[in-house]
């Protein structure tokens, strides 16, 4: 029985931690960033999705939409205000872009979670669920928010493999990610890529911002702990490299369940710490990852 | 490094430090204490200069080699009750040894990794503290029984001697041979190296004293204030504002850090009629100053200098 429920919940988590990563590891992978304002973004969506449906009193549709979009618009505006001047700025040595891309959507995550305390106070927030109830799956009592969460999880990454494998876009994405050189040498625009990548990243961090709202609800707060999990899910499956963050996630999702339900509550984080301590020691590159 | 000593900087330095010791004398016991914070923030950020402007690596968890040292004299205190110095100079040689800890990795991974293992740091000494809550205090704090002394002038000037002292032997080190050989590891290790510079020797000691500086600061804060607590000696929100000071100062400029510190901490206390807007304030600053003036305040002044 316990294992059954260990098995559901984990599911959930895992598949949610998945699709928050994804994006993650894909901004990594075609442009080299890191996006610490990530926890920001989701948590914006959310915020913005519980907002909709209690301030402006729309239906939880319509909510969970102007959360997507609320995460596309940051997203996009992370990229214009802070990477890419960052980019392109002369004074800034090369090698040195990477730590000013760090320290400035940090920055600029800070920023976005203060003005997300300032409007909306520190109080959780939960988003009203889209589908409520409970279900009994061989007597484990399971919320049916829990299904619609994991199964609209796993129906997103799956668009997003057919999206990058499948269209001339993804395969532009892909080529962008393997040699940036030699996409420009065949004529297409590296920005443009950007952008695309950037906009695929806000809805994915926009639709795991306002599913995590419905499954454990957000506050400011959460920004720096979401970032932090991102981040180790990303290195723990090798930066750049997508199905090495899916295995990663679950893996770390699985990981915490266990903790929380065997051990404590209390420690549930720290078992996945310590692996990643383990693997950067075995393995620096990660699971998956390329060197 | 003699052409330091009748450089224009060297003037400026001595003067700021002068009529910073005077003003005991005529500001009030609340500007002292503010300042007396700022400096051993000054300490943390010049540390933090020293392995990322020079040895080039970046170091997420400032807060982990603080945090060490900071903890280790407080519980040392609070356990056996040993004198205030002593516990302080453990606290600064437990610190050394998380600094070697946490430079093995960076020996073998770089960039975005190590900057990973050194945030891992950081969580993993929280849950720690707040895991072992009988011998830390957790999540409420650890009391510290002595102080170094109640006089706010004295505090202060201790604060403020130690920030020179400190800023004086890191600074000299930056612009001594080693800083050298440390700044060309840090942009190039293969060429260093091939050079015949002991790499691994070099970053071993950088990272050595600057965790003997961040503990031996964090040592000395928390017996100013009393008590240790995660959310001003370990939180991950120090170590932004250990980082944020050291690049708006100037990055590669160890003075700069200090500077940066400084203004840090007295913006945001001019900043509190602003309430919870602080924060956004301070951060919105300190992003321009990142996209407009990478140089830092230290590194535009200096530019300027060298142009004209």
């Amino acid at each position: 029985m316990l294992a059954l429920q260990i098995l559901i919940d984990g599911f959930a988590i895992s598949a949610l931690y998945a699709l928050g990563a994804t994006g993650f590891t894909l901004i990594f992978g075609v442009s080299g960033v890191l996006n610490l304002s990530h926890g920001a973004i989701m948590v914006a969506a959310a915020v913005a999705a519980w907002a909709a449906a209690s301030v402006l009193h729309l239906d939880t549709y319509s909510g969970a939409l102007v959360g997507v979009g609320v995460a596309l618009i940051v997203a996009f505006a992370t990229y214009f205000a802070v990477v890419k001047p960052i980019q392109n700025s002369r004074r800034i040595p090369n090698e040195e872009k990477e730590i000013f891309v760090l320290t400035g959507t940090l920055l600029w995550g800070i920023m976005i979670q203060e003005l997300i305390a300032y409007f909306f106070t520190n109080n959780a927030k939960t988003v009203l669920p889209i589908i409520e109830g409970v279900v009994t799956i061989f007597g484990v009592r399971t919320p049916r928010n829990e299904i619609f969460t994991a199964i609209v999880c796993c129906l997103v990454i799956g668009l997003l493999w057919l999206l990058v494998n499948r269209t001339r876009t993804g395969k532009a994405v892909l080529a962008a990610s393997m040699n940036p050189r030699g996409v420009t040498l065949l004529g297409l625009e590296l920005t443009q890529i950007y952008i695309v990548v950037w906009g695929i990243y806000g809805i994915l961090a926009g639709i795991a911002g306002v599913l995590l709202g419905m499954f454990l609800g957000v506050s400011s707060y959460s920004v720096g702990p979401l970032t932090a999990s991102a981040f180790s899910i990303v290195v723990l499956g090798g930066l750049g490299s997508v199905s090495g963050s899916l295995i990663a996630a679950f893996v770390v999702g699985y990981l915490e369940t266990l903790t929380a339900y065997l051990i404590s509550p209390a420690y549930r984080t720290i078992p996945a710490l310590l692996l990643l301590v383990f693997v950067m020691y075995i393995r620096p590159q990660g699971l998956l990852g390329r060197r | 490094m003699a052409s330091f000593f009748t450089s224009r900087l060297f003037f400026i330095s001595l003067a700021c430090v002068v009529v910073a010791a005077t003003l005991p004398l005529y500001v009030s016991g609340y500007v002292l204490g503010l300042l007396t914070v700022a400096f051993y923030f000054g300490v943390f950020a010049m540390a933090w200069d020293l392995l990322f402007g020079f040895a080039g690596e970046v170091n997420f968890g400032p807060t982990f080699l603080i945090g060490t040292g900071a903890y280790t004299a407080g519980i040392l205190n609070n356990q056996f009750g040993w004198s205030v110095y002593l516990c302080i100079l453990l606290g600064a040689l437990a610190s050394v040894i998380a600094g070697f800890v946490l430079a093995l990795p960076a020996l073998r991974v770089r960039g975005p990794y190590f900057g990973l293992t050194t945030l891992v740091a950081v969580l993993m000494l929280q849950n720690f503290i707040v895991v072992f809550a009988d011998l830390t205090g957790g999540e409420i704090g650890l009391t510290i029984p002595d102080v170094i002394t109640i006089n706010a002038g004295a505090n202060y000037w201790i604060a403020l001697g130690f920030m020179t002292i400190s800023a004086a032997i890191l600074y000299g080190l930056s612009q001594s041979p080693v800083g050298l050989v440390l700044q060309a590891s840090g942009q190039d290790p293969v060429q260093a190296g091939a050079l015949g510079f002991n790499i691994v020797k070099h970053k071993l000691a950088a990272f050595i004293v600057s965790a003997f500086f961040s503990g031996l600061s964090g040592a000395l804060l928390v017996f100013y204030f009393g008590t240790a607590s995660v959310g001003t000696v370990v939180d991950v929100a120090v170590g932004v504002n250990v980082i944020v000071s050291a690049v708006l100062g100037g990055r590669r400029t160890v003075l700069g850090a200090a500077l940066g510190a400084i203004f840090l901490i007295v913006a945001g206390e001019f900043l509190r009629p602003t309430g919870e807007l602080a924060t956004f304030i301070v951060s919105a600053v300190a992003l321009l100053v990142v996209l407009f003036f990478p140089g830092g305040f230290l590194g535009a002044a200096l530019s300027r200098e060298a142009r004209s």
